[in-house]
């Protein structure tokens, strides 16, 4: 047998029915994995007693034969931007760096009534803003995966960096996440996992610390494509707390997941035919996973997405419109640091200027921007009519096909020092393939297809669905994920 | 009598134009985003709830409630109500705004335009234009004078909804400015959309004044008068800004936009915050309540068949009904309660309407004044009193027996008949009585009598005066001037 942290979500649950372990067996052997590897970085807040209480109560499940679900007793980590009751939730910011919500996100307080057990709050970019882990107050989060060339470390992906990090580090069976511009999906992508960003609404977002609010979306990041499945079922749902979340009937989305893609038509943007990507990863996308789907008897056609190119702009005005006003709550007075002022403005000016670090404050100063007065149509109106045509462009093509495929990212996973030499345009960049998704509502995943021919780092696929078709997205990708 | 409301300038005749913003809290169990308790009178930070408190992750839930009692107010203003309307952040930083920003409604509020006719000085009726009514979210409280180094702050009021009702730049002097806030009050009262009780601030006006000559059609540069709480203190307060900016015209000066202050006690204005020091507050579609609030006509049309009648209709009908002149409709039609308490009056036998009216409105409304009761509280229940206007329609007692009888009721809590034989207010109307008592009186002051006779009839109230005086009030004065008559010749 490989060892207890090696095993799928699917396998553990074989072996908790045959009763061949323990969810306490398990646990420990993931506590002792993150102990052991306490350099990636993964986590920001391990919760060890917790998470041992919790297993134990999920032995008695598996020895009377109550198990709950199919998250019982599966340990997993949690992504330190959902709250968290009596557990400190920090979002990866100075401002928040001691603060213990009295209340549960309705995706933990889910997920906890499956039984699942929580490992511990992972690392992230701060408040979510940032493509690579790079951006959290409490450090970068260290890929498992090493650069085969040279040894050196790299990044992770952002902002779920440490939840992909635990993921592919065996550090959990599997991770929550949440995805604004493509937070699963990159570093899902940049560690070889899955990761699926649901459609909008599918979630409840009530109890995740906001970045931009009409984009957020909570997914799982897992080992499988079917864990994928397994844990998205328990996730999601309509929430009324959450006034965005959709009440539409929740499929078992790990039903006919082996079915595959015959007959299915796949779209391929002509837009990003000529984009400058990454030769491997170009490769993986229009010739590997193009023959493994042909393969598979599904019909590969060109699309065309014209207002593909206005995406990265729209997002980029738009997240940090919403972020510059979700994080005014941030002051000093209810919650979270306090620096002292003379008067409330110093207060305010010294509690935000000790407790948001660069990327967060640049995205507060260029979302404040374009709501101003006098900017406010120019950018803030006019991205929210070019979110509506990007829309529409997909709308349009899902009447043709069923899927569409894209890389994750650009590029594969770099270093820390090669990251410096980014300004913060080409940060940005990286988030080509996974932005439109989010502006478009639509629900996307990213599946490992292959390493790099050198470096041998992973390489992301990206598949796109139609609204609240995750069940699509989840066959083509076990289609993808079988053929390796 | 004349409507017209003319300054005078050093130069010219001025006219003022007024606008008002007026925020009346809306009726509700329930906050306009979460369940917390939308009731005053809670210890500090009492009813709050995390998504009040602006904490992380928290989100606002639209309560139902609050979206019909806006709808219910705008067709009690004749308004459109809008299909669709949006909600919109409003951002700004201070210490009692949690979220850093209110939720409010921007370019789609849930309201439209709509109007009020008033009734001017001579009679005639003026509309003044509606030009919409929003829903929003109320801030807390900031407390500076409760530690010597610290401010206090208060959420109970976080979250609470608001329904700002904005008018037309319509009105042209204080009266209808007073006309038009009593005339929404009583009409947001009726529906009990909101308590309209201005003293405790849960009715605010803030008032946009600005003057112009006679004839001229553009408008001048305006000031916001903010957070008016009386409808006297309305008045004066416009009354004191048009004078202002006449004389800094006259002067030769301009006038800057900008937001003052009404000092009460001093019956002027100061200044707040110029246009400079102005916030952009930012607005943008709030992204937690994506979709558009949606309002089906198959709803409006629901509340619109459960309306209450307002005061409008209400006096119509008490005119049809009840036979009532103008003037009485109004004084017990435009309060609700007031009008309930009539009719419940009524229905008790040997009424007499036009008494009751000027009862309800003259020695009733006084006693409620001067013990700060409200109508509903006082203990002259409207039984009571169509028992009271019963028995002095049937002489058993006189009318002027009843001031001090309604303060009796309010003061025991005693039913009318009870006290009526308790302090003995029974008139006299057994003749051969009055004749002893008249008798003694014309007996005691032969000089009055002698003149009397002699073609002074003016004395003849003083010999009434004195019968009341002797008899304690309780003799019914016509039976009086019959027996003079008689005796007198």
């Amino acid at each position: 047998m490989s060892k207890l942290t090696d095993l799928t979500i699917k396998e553990l649950n074989i072996g908790y029915d045959k009763k061949e372990f323990k969810a306490s067996e398990v646990t420990e052997a993931y506590l002792k994995n993150i102990d052991a590897n306490s350099n990636l970085n993964a986590y920001i807040t391990v919760t060890a007693d917790e998470a041992l209480a919790q297993s134990k109560l999920a032995d008695d499940r598996i020895s009377n034969g109550s198990r709950l679900s199919q998250m019982d007793g599966i340990p997993i980590g949690v992504k330190d931007l959902f709250c968290t009751k009596d557990i400190r939730t920090t979002a990866a910011s100075h401002i928040l760096d001691d603060f213990v919500p009295p209340y549960e996100s309705t995706v933990t307080s889910n997920l906890l009534s499956a039984g699942s057990i929580f490992l511990g709050k992972t690392n992230l970019d701060e408040f979510a803003m940032g493509g690579a882990n790079l951006t959290s107050y409490f450090g970068e989060a260290i890929n498992p995966i090493k650069r085969a060339t040279d040894g050196k470390e790299v990044v992770t992906g952002g902002s779920s960096g440490g939840s992909a990090a635990s993921v592919a580090g065996g550090l959990a069976a599997g991770s929550l996440g949440t995805d604004t511009g493509g937070s699963i999906r990159q570093p899902a992508a940049f560690t070889g996992i899955v990761g699926l960003k649901p459609t909008y609404g599918r979630c409840s977002r009530y109890g995740i610390i906001a970045y931009a609010s009409s984009l957020d979306q909570a997914g799982p990041m897992c080992k499988t494509v079917e864990d994928t499945a397994i844990m998205l079922n328990h996730m999601a749902g309509f929430d009324e707390k959450d006034s965005t979340s959709v009440d539409i009937a929740m499929p078992d989305f790990t039903n006919g997941i082996c079915d595959g893609v015959k007959g299915m038509k796949i779209g391929i943007p002509k837009e990003l035919l000529n984009e400058s990507i990454d030769k491997d990863i170009e490769e993986s996308w229009k010739d590997k996973a193009v023959r493994i789907l042909k393969d598979a008897g599904a019909e590969i056609v060109e699309i065309s997405l014209p207002n593909l190119k206005y995406a990265l702009a729209t997002y980029y005005i738009l997240a940090p419109a919403e972020a510059s006003s979700n994080l005014a709550r941030y002051d000093g007075v209810r919650f979270g640091l306090r620096v002292d002022g003379d008067s409330l403005d110093d207060m305010y000016l010294n509690t935000r200027s000790a407790g948001f670090g660069e990327e967060v404050k640049r995205r507060i100063m260029v979302g404040t921007y374009v709501l101003s007065a006098g900017y406010y149509d120019a950018y803030y109106l006019k991205a929210l009519k070019v979110q509506k045509l990007i829309r529409q462009d997909y709308l349009n093509v899902f009447k043709d096909v069923d899927l569409i495929m894209t890389p994750t990212t650009p590029m594969p996973a770099f270093t820390v020092e090669e990251s410096k030499s980014f300004d913060p345009i080409t940060m940005y960049l990286q988030d080509i393939f996974t932005v439109p998704i989010n502006l478009a509502k639509l629900p996307a995943i990213s599946v490992p297809i292959a390493l790099s021919s050198t470096d041998k780092l992973p390489i992301g696929i990206q598949l796109i669905g139609r609204d609240f078709d995750e069940a699509t997205i989840l066959k083509a990708a076990k289609v993808i994920e079988g053929a390796k | 009598m004349s409507n017209e409301y003319i300054l005078k300038g050093k130069n010219a005749d001025y006219e003022v134009v007024i606008g008002l913003e007026v925020h009346c809290q809306v009726r509700s169990e329930s906050k306009l985003f979460s369940s917390a308790s939308a009731s005053s009178g809670s210890n500090p930070n009492e009813t709050v709830s995390f998504i009040d408190a602006g904490f992380p992750g928290m989100l606002p839930v639209v309560n139902k409630f609050c979206v019909e009692q806006a709808v219910r107010t705008g067709l009690g203003i004749n308004a459109k109500i809008n299909n669709r309307s949006e909600f919109a952040r409003k951002n700004y930083f201070y210490a009692d705004l949690p979220q850093g920003y209110q939720i409010s409604q921007f370019d789609k509020p849930i309201v439209g335009e709509g109007y009020l006719d008033i009734k001017l000085e001579d009679g005639s009726i003026k509309r003044i234009g509606i030009e919409r009514l929003h829903l929003e979210q109320d801030a807390g409280k900031s407390i500076h004078d409760l530690l010597p180094s610290k401010s206090c702050i208060d959420l109970n009021r976080s979250g609470v909804a608001l329904m700002e009702i904005v008018s037309k730049p319509d009105m042209r002097s204080p009266y209808e400015a007073g006309e038009y806030l009593t005339k929404l009050r009583k009409i947001v009262r009726a529906l009990d959309t909101c308590d309209g009780n201005m003293d405790e601030g849960s009715m605010r006006c803030d008032a946009n004044v600005s003057v112009r000559h006679v004839g001229e059609s553009e408008l001048r540069t305006r000031c916001e008068i903010k957070n008016i709480n009386s409808i006297r203190y309305l008045m004066q307060a416009i009354e004191y800004e048009a004078k202002r900016h006449i004389d800094v015209y006259d002067n030769g000066g301009t006038i800057d936009q900008e937001t003052r202050l009404f000092n009460s006690a001093k019956k002027i204005t100061r200044s707040m915050r110029g246009k400079e020091n102005a916030n952009d507050y930012r607005y943008f579609p709030c992204p937690d309540l994506a979709f558009p609030l949606l309002v089906s006509n198959e709803e409006i049309k629901l509340i619109k068949d459960s309306m209450p009648e307002l005061p409008d209709a209400k006096a119509e009908r008490f005119i049809k009904e009840y036979k009532l002149t103008d003037d009485e409709a109004e004084r017990v039609a435009s309060d609700k309660d007031i009008a309930k308490y009539f009719e419940e009056a009524l229905s008790i036998k040997g009424v007499n309407l036009k008494k009751l009216v000027n009862l309800i409105s003259g020695e009733l409304t006084a006693m409620l004044t001067d013990r700060k009761l409200e109508i509903q509280d006082t203990k002259v229940t409207a039984k009571r009193m169509g028992t009271l206007v019963a028995r002095l329609e049937d002489d058993t007692i006189s009318l002027r027996t009843v001031k001090d009888l309604i303060i009796k009721i309010e003061e025991t809590d005693k039913d009318v008949d009870i006290l009526i034989d308790e302090l003995g207010l029974k008139q006299v109307t057994d003749n051969s009585a009055i004749e002893l008592v008249v008798d003694k009186i014309l007996q005691d002051n032969p000089s009055e009598v002698e003149r009397f006779k002699a073609g002074d009839k003016k004395l003849q109230g003083f010999f009434v005066g004195q019968v009341m005086k002797a008899t304690g009030g309780k003799v019914n004065p016509a039976s009086i001037n019959k027996v003079l008559a008689d005796k007198l010749g």
